[in-house]
């Protein structure tokens, strides 16, 4: 388990894309600490008790700063709105880094990630691991429409391969990424999935996965209140080795889990 | 002047610290008083989801004492926190007085427990399948249940709603069947926005807490009070503990902070270099 901090970070840059608020956060030794798959929990005040769990995106280097890192906000509710206005400067508590990470093959093995909507973030620093690794990687993004999508041309860094579908069909294929996947695996001859997005969209590539074989990692999105695994607000139903469903925390047994243990129909 | 007890001013509230683990990264656990999450003696699943909802400076929640059964918890949980050097009191629950009187026998004969915290404040009692207390002789018979199965020299708290109408009366009444202190107090009773019941905690319900110990304080000041509610810092828990509490529990605001009960600590420490809020047994 990695072990996370609690620091005041600052916000050290924003950027409007789309429909999303890149935010790079100064918060001295998570970005050290990091690995693809984690996320952090940020507190937006004192009003709003409960923690806004973020994907860490990207971590870089800026100057004096050292490790930045980067998340992805979307604005839906006054927490994620208030996070999206956040000036330049700004003080920002932030707990992390979070979770169990994506676990990686020890071999070169044909990997297929599948991302959807602001939630693919941390599939980018994973295909980065993987591609160092020498597995070859098949990047799908996919999003409602063009302005809710991650990145493509930035995917195409670490990725053999990138594909595109919106529902909307204005970039990319038109359609549902749901009904795309057995082909993607297919094609690819994936061994091993990973998927980020929706946990509609989550459940259908770890059924995908299954039907061909492959092993699959899915990164949850369940509400949480903590994120810390103090709370257990997150229960995620997952079937143990020993066949018997347990509800696990999806901020500390999670947010990556095996696909195939996840009890999908009683995930709420 | 309060009456003395053996720990500090400063604990880790049912509910919030997880299994100790999760606080650890953020807190030092060496002396630092920590009631568990309440333990029943079967395993229980807890509710469906969501469980959480955040309202104006509060938690709305729903979870079900989902817990791993007292055996698991002996097995696991409690050798880890004893490990840690906490002052380990196990919250527990039941479903009728038979159970709370198992749990504190069986509590009482592993290594490491300092104490119990008796749950009688849980907001969805007849819900979950727990023991209804509906008036406060409820209270007074489970506290004098377990008090009968657990050694006399180790402190039994008794955690109440912080309800203003049945505070004094409910503190006399576990006082008299031997708590060494009553708990105000528990979340208050509230609903989701989907209806089910659940509890409020959090900054929301401070000034209704620091009513009920106040209250109980002035009204019955042979009984330790131990104050809880929303306590989100050290002004706070000075507010709690200039109204005659003699601890202060830290719950709520460990979600939102994890630091919470370490800041709080240091500060108390600082103000006051003799206490050492638990650091030593005393």
């Amino acid at each position: 388990m990695t072990s996370a901090i609690h620091v005041v970070g600052e916000v050290l840059a924003t950027k409007r894309a789309g429909a999303y608020r890149h935010l790079t956060i100064a918060a001295p030794g998570i970005p050290e600490r990091f690995r693809a798959g984690n996320f952090v929990a940020v507190s937006v005040g004192d009003d709003l008790l409960a923690r806004r769990p973020l994907w860490i995106h990207r971590v870089k280097e800026t100057g004096a700063y050292g490790p930045t890192l980067d998340v992805v906000v979307q604005p839906r509710g006054p927490g994620s709105t208030r996070l999206a206005e956040l000036p330049v400067g700004a003080r920002l508590p932030v707990t992390g880094p979070l979770g169990r990470p994506f676990a990686l093959p020890r071999e070169p093995v044909s990997c297929v990630l599948v991302g959807e909507g602001y939630a693919a973030a941390p599939l980018f620093p994973l295909a980065a691991r993987l591609r160092e690794r020498g597995c070859p990687v098949t990047l799908v993004l996919a999003a409602d429409d063009e302005a809710h999508l991650l990145s493509a041309l930035e995917a195409r860094r670490s990725a053999r391969s990138v594909s595109v579908v919106t529902r909307d069909g204005s970039v990319g294929a038109r359609g549902d990424v749901t009904s795309q996947v057995d082909a993607v695996l297919e094609r690819a001859d994936a061994d091993v999935v990973y998927a980020a997005g929706p946990t509609a969209t989550l459940a259908a590539v770890a059924a995908a996965a299954e039907r061909r074989g492959a092993w699959s990692q899915v990164a949850l999105e369940t509400p949480m209140a903590c994120g810390t695994g103090l709370c257990q607000g997150c229960p995620v139903p997952v079937v143990a080795e020993d066949g018997v469903t347990r509800r696990v925390r999806a901020c500390v047994d999670g947010p990556v889990i095996r696909g195939d243990r996840v009890h999908w129909g009683e995930l709420g | 002047m309060s009456p003395a007890v053996p720990w500090g001013r400063v604990m880790v509230a049912s509910g919030c610290g997880g299994t100790g683990r999760e606080l650890a990264p953020y807190a030092d656990l060496e002396g630092l008083d920590f009631v568990t999450r309440s333990i029943t003696l079967d395993p229980r699943a807890g509710g469906p989801s969501p469980r959480v909802a955040e309202t104006p400076s509060g938690l709305v929640h729903a979870v079900g004492h989902q817990n791993p059964g007292l055996e698991h918890f002996l097995a696991t949980e409690l050798p880890w926190l004893v490990r840690a050097g906490a002052r380990v009191h196990v919250s527990i629950v039941g479903g009728a007085i038979g159970e709370y009187a198992e749990l504190a026998r069986r509590l009482s004969r592993a290594p490491g427990v300092a104490g119990l915290e008796v749950n009688l404040g849980a907001t969805d009692q007849a819900g979950e399948g727990l023991f209804e207390v509906r008036e406060p002789y409820h209270a007074a018979s489970v506290v004098a249940a377990v008090r009968r199965e657990f050694p006399a020299d180790r402190p039994v708290l008794a955690k109440l709603r912080p309800d203003l109408s049945r505070a004094v009366e409910g503190a006399r009444a576990v006082h008299d069947a031997g708590a060494s202190a009553v708990v105000l107090g528990d979340a208050v009773p509230a609903a989701l926005p989907d209806g089910r019941p659940a509890g409020l905690s959090g900054p929301a319900i401070t000034p209704v807490a620091l009513r009920c110990v106040h209250e109980v304080v002035a009204r019955l000041p042979e009984v330790a009070v131990v104050g809880g509610g929303g306590v989100d810092g050290p002004a706070t828990a000075r507010a709690f503990l200039a109204a005659g509490a003699v601890a202060v529990q830290v719950g709520a605001a460990l979600l939102h902070d994890p630091t919470t009960v370490a800041r709080i600590r240091a500060d108390l420490e600082a103000q006051d270099p003799h206490d050492h809020s638990g650091r030593t047994d005393r």
